[in-house]
């Protein structure tokens, strides 16, 4: 960009000296940037690979290198496998509820509906509230006998399950929790995709005798791919990290129904002080993550996935 | 005509269930601050009929709230300002400095949004652990005082600067300390505005670090404040409501008064705080 000014023949004279104060200038635009993303993002995440292959348990001062043992603990820990299992199930249904619910609501917000506006202030609430008050509530919402959820669900014939009580229903809970946190951030974002959709586009359909329905289906959802598939990224890998909910309605029980990797890497380092273990754990997240994500990068490339 | 009616109608038949259920949990928390214990189970649940302030009261005296309040209002205004000014400048001399390693540095800051908080959470706490600043507010704030999102903002927003508003300052024989604070930032309103908004919420609202680098009561922030307050006072759901009520409405109204500025942010930007 400033490429051209500086090379301009008339400043060719003073250049070296007007480079140097530019990367004097940097150094001290960057140099707090620098500092703290450095101590508190990139080392750490160096140093916790190096940890990954080390005992470290208690305040032990003594950390012997242990190569992949921490990872092969790993492999044969059923804590973790269920764990893992818990985690994706929470990071498809509150990613997948949550698109849905969001999509639906934002096709039905786009049209011409009054207050738009607050209903798209009331949905979004969930989003901006701390997630540890949200927990707190839902907790007792979900109180099999006195609370809100149940007492509602019975006004309408239904008895309603033990919900955080019962092992079955724990995880079906929180996840809920999840898609009522997302739904409204989603709804947002295809709301703004949808009106970004060109008019010609749908006055087009309508003109060759396409009903709505036909013009969603065939025009619209395909035209939204990409957010779905931006929507989809970011929920998964948000959905992997789940803490807050977790540990505020269920301390990843009962018996362990709700025990994500979140808590259970926080467990690990926190509870026990398994610090080497514990970090191996972290990079298993990163390297799932990262994983899920390529693996729906390439569903996407394959196209028609979302469509 | 009916028609016309019903058609308008519709949508709401479907929208409201679902605003019903958002605002649920909002409508019980307040209908439940506002009871006296012995009235909690009584009916109505959702609306406010009662007004027994005294529970504020009581869940004031039960837990330290002022004190969790005011940690909270600390870290986060520390965190605010920090990540607006310092973000800034990073993201200025991103957009605008030459110097060597510019479009690596750019990388690898964009490379820190990629990894997952697990990752970097042991280590960080025990760089902190090093610094001998557990439970103070160091802890709670230096190592959140920069943002990797924010800096990408700002360099984004600096790029459409036309350049030739910085080239007539520097005619004038302006520094680019100068520039940057007294032209630069001036014209920065919306973007500003923007990260302040995603600082604050990200701050108040977050639970795992300020967890993991407190021990002693007075330094807890309202979310780890309310978390410990659960787990002891499970029983009084009165009281925790009231300290529900004050952990969430600080976010509430800075969302409420900001919202169409960061519903906009969020839809162009397609990002999330």
């Amino acid at each position: 960009m400033t490429e051209a000014s500086t090379l301009r023949p008339g400043r060719l004279k003073g250049r070296s000296g007007k480079t140097w104060r530019e990367v004097w200038a940097a150094t001290g635009f960057l140099a707090p940037a620098i500092v703290i993303l450095g101590a508190f993002s990139l080392f750490p995440a160096l140093y916790s690979l190096f940890l990954s292959l080390h005992r470290w348990q208690g305040l032990n001062p003594v950390a012997p290198f242990v190569g992949l043992e921490n990872y092969v603990r790993l492999l044969h820990d059923p804590a973790f496998w269920s764990s893992l299992r818990v985690t994706s199930i929470y990071a498809v249904v509150s990613t997948v509820g949550a698109i849905i619910v969001g999509l639906a609501y934002a096709v039905l917000l786009n049209g011409p509906v009054a207050g738009r506006t607050l209903y798209r202030i009331v949905f979004f609430l969930p989003v901006i509230t701390p997630s540890i008050a949200s927990g707190t509530v839902w907790k007792y919402l979900f109180d099999p006998t006195q609370g809100v959820v149940n007492s509602l669900l019975s006004t309408i014939g239904v008895t309603g399950p033990q919900w955080l009580v019962d092992p079955a229903w724990a995880l079906v809970a929180v996840s809920l929790v999840g898609v009522w946190k997302r739904v409204g951030f989603n709804l947002i974002i295809y709301l703004a995709a949808l009106q970004d959709i060109p008019r010609e586009l749908l006055e087009a359909a309508r003109v060759d005798g396409a009903t709505p329905w036909e013009t969603l289906r065939f025009v619209s959802l395909p035209l939204l791919g990409p957010t779905t598939f931006f929507l989809l990224v970011t929920s998964v890998i948000d959905g992997f990290q789940v803490f807050d909910l977790v540990y505020v309605m269920t301390q990843g029980g009962p018996l362990g129904a709700t025990d994500v990797l979140g808590f259970f890497l926080y467990r690990n380092a926190f509870s026990y002080l398994d610090l080497g273990y514990a970090s191996a754990i972290a990079y298993a997240m990163f390297l799932i993550i990262f994983l899920v994500t390529i693996l729906q990068q390439r569903l996407n490339r394959a196209g028609g996935a979302y469509a | 005509m009916p028609k016309n009616l019903l058609a308008k109608l519709a949508p709401h038949i479907l929208l409201i269930p679902g605003a019903f259920l958002s605002v649920l949990p909002f409508l019980w928390i307040l209908t439940t601050a506002l009871k006296p214990a012995r009235k909690l189970f009584a009916q109505p649940l959702l609306i406010p009929t009662y007004f027994h302030l005294q529970n504020f009261v009581d869940a004031w005296n039960a837990a330290p709230f002022g004190r969790f309040f005011l940690n909270s209002a600390i870290m986060t205004i520390a965190i605010v300002i920090g990540q607006t000014f310092l973000s800034a400048m990073a993201g200025y001399a991103l957009a605008r400095l030459k110097f060597p390693g510019r479009n690596l540095i750019f990388m690898i800051i964009l490379a820190t949004l990629m990894i997952p908080f697990p990752v970097t959470l042991i280590p960080s706490f025990l760089v902190v652990n090093w610094l001998g600043w557990i439970d103070t507010y160091q802890a709670l704030i230096i190592p959140r005082v920069v943002s990797a999102f924010a800096i990408f903002l700002f360099r984004q927003f600096f790029l459409t600067i036309p350049v030739e508003l910085e080239e007539a300052a520097f005619l004038d024989g302006a520094s680019r300390a100068t520039v940057f604070w007294r032209l630069i930032m001036p014209l920065s309103g919306p973007v500003i505005a923007a990260s302040a908004i995603f600082s604050f919420l990200f701050a108040w609202n977050d639970f795992l670090w300020p967890l993991i680098v407190t021990n002693s009561t007075e330094m807890r922030t309202i979310q780890v404040g309310l978390a410990f307050f659960n787990g002891k006072y499970g029983t009084q759901w009165t009281l925790l409501m009231a300290g529900t009520l004050m952990a969430s409405l600080p976010a509430i109204l800075v969302f409420l008064v900001a919202q169409r500025r960061f519903i906009e942010g969020i839809s162009t930007s397609g990002l999330k705080g």
